[in-house]
């Protein structure tokens, strides 16, 4: 028998809120968090639009010791270990002491894509002028992948599973399956997950150079085409962190904790980077399959659904991902959920995309809300041609939310979708 | 440099890096770095760089196992000033 997984606490690093109080404020009130940099002008970026978390130095301090924050030069590891100490704060768990036994129920698993940029760069510089021997003792912690959990894993007392995965943009999506299916066996009663993205131009370089970045509004960062638009022309990069303790639905019900809401189940596959997939492109066979895949995973059925929190990029896929739902679903026109995409708020925040996201839908879930999708005036034509223009949400919206859906995309053709549900009854 | 100059200047130094549960007035000549300050062995090395950019001087890896506790510290930098 599987045990039922529940989400009990959340935090999130994100362009437009760092912590959930401001990020909530944040996605209701539609306030972005894409800026202007004048460093990519300088390096002759194509977009030099961004979005960074803005930390101050005593917010560091709050979370690292200033031994931990010496020569410390990894955004990604800053952004994860707030927001993950946050959700474990918020699901009302304590730390272990230095001198007691690791928490043997507790795991983490938290991803990124790659880690420690900056820290890399420094590493590199000093390698290449003969001077390996002066990178010091952190160099490998702060630019292996598994950098967030091993930071987390010390400073929380972790004694479970503790690990990092990678699967490009969906691994966000990806860490909360892998957590949910790790307690529903049976093995943690508590996997705390998430992902981080490094901010800078040294992360967003490549995308820059692959033009699925936007030119068009560096003068104008606020008025950038969100996605779904008639208008989108390319993403804005963006960074953070987003983090969820999940916990097996008996323990917090014996805590007495407070149950965002339910994972009732969900599917990770890939295209195979086969028929249309590739490695910067879907297969959207593969990608209704996972919709279809996560819904029978889930035990429901396609109508309950009442809200997508999309993986929607701003981009020329906007289109396919909409056939690609309306498909998987069998539902058009005004029969479609609602839908919308934080992107248009916090640009593409990469590796951390999928858990921000996963936090936002939460809050929208518990609280019942949904946020404006910016930006998004004149919706692209061929989207309303399949669902109702009202579906796509551009204003908020006071609505209990019962059943719904979060979905991932990324390179190398992976797809994560998840269901989640709020239960009055638990 | 006395020794006791050296001293003044290497115990900021190696206080940067103890632990929480060890306070700066446990810091004395004969204690060991990392079995009785508590340091993190991975800190020595950090300790040493410090250490080079303090006094303008250079450790070699078979200084490093020399160095035990706050006095072999002293007594390496003494030599290589003195060089």
């Amino acid at each position: 028998m599987k045990k039922r997984v529940v989400i009990t606490g959340l935090g999130v690093v994100s362009p437009n809120g760092v912590g959930i109080p401001d990020f909530k404020e944040a996605i209701k009130s539609g306030s972005s968090g894409i800026r202007f940099f004048p460093e990519l002008r300088e390096l002759k970026f194509s977009c030099q639009l961004g979005g960074q978390p803005e930390i101050s130095e005593e917010k560091k301090r709050e979370y690292l010791s200033e031994l931990q924050l010496r020569n410390f030069n990894s955004s990604g590891i800053l952004y994860g270990v707030i927001a993950g100490m946050d959700a474990l704060k918020d699901a009302g768990l304590n730390v272990t002491n230095q001198n007691e036994e690791p928490l043997w129920e507790l795991g983490i698993i938290f991803g990124s894509g790659t880690s420690g940029v900056e820290k890399f760069r420094e590493a590199i510089y000093k390698i290449d002028d003969k001077n390996v021997r002066r990178l010091g003792s952190t160099s490998v912690a702060q630019t292996m992948t598994s950098g967030v959990s091993a930071y987390l894993g010390g400073l929380i007392g972790a004694g479970n599973k503790v690990t990092a995965n990678s699967s490009a943009c969906a691994t966000g999506t990806e860490a909360l399956l892998m957590g949910f299916e790790h307690i529903a066996n049976g093995k943690a009663t508590y996997m705390l997950c998430g992902s981080t993205s490094d901010y800078g131009p040294y992360i967003w370089g490549g995308f820059d150079a692959m033009k699925v970045t936007t030119y068009k509004y560096n003068d104008m960062p606020q008025n950038v085409a969100g996605p779904m638009s008639a208008n989108a022309s390319g993403f804005v990069p963006g960074s953070g962190a987003g983090a969820y303790l999940l916990e097996s639905l008996e323990s917090a019900q014996k805590r007495g904790a407070t149950i965002y809401a339910e994972v009732l189940g969900g599917a990770i596959n890939n295209g195979g980077q086969r028929g249309e997939g590739s490695m910067t492109a879907p297969n959207s066979i593969a990608i209704q399959k996972c919709i279809t895949d996560a819904l029978t995973d889930a035990g429901i059925t396609a109508s309950e659904l009442e809200y997508i929190n999309g993986h929607l990029t701003a981009t020329i896929k906007d289109t396919d991902e909409i056939k690609n739902w309306s498909s998987a679903l069998n539902r058009k026109d005004n029969d479609f959920p609602y839908i919308n995409s934080l992107k248009g708020m916090t640009g593409h925040c990469l590796a951390a995309s999928g858990s921000i996201e996963i936090v936002s839908a939460i809050l929208q879930l518990h609280e019942g809300f949904i946020f404006p999708n910016v930006n998004c005036g004149n919706l692209h034509p061929e989207i309303a041609s399949i669902i109702a223009s009202e579906k796509v949400v551009t204003k908020l919206q006071e609505i209990p939310l019962q059943t719904i859906a979060k979905a991932s995309f990324g390179f190398g053709d992976v797809n994560a979708c998840v269901i989640f549900r709020k239960n009055k009854h638990i | 440099m006395t020794s006791d100059e050296i001293y003044d200047l290497l115990e900021p130094i190696i206080k940067t890096y103890l632990p929480e549960d060890v306070s700066a007035i446990d810091i004395n000549r004969s204690s060991d770095l990392t079995r009785e300050l508590n340091i993190n062995s991975a800190h020595l090395v950090d300790i040493v760089l410090d250490i080079e950019d303090k006094f303008n001087i250079e450790f070699k890896n078979e200084d490093m196992e020399k160095l035990r506790n706050v006095n072999d510290a002293v007594l390496l930098i003494q030599q290589k000033i003195a060089k």
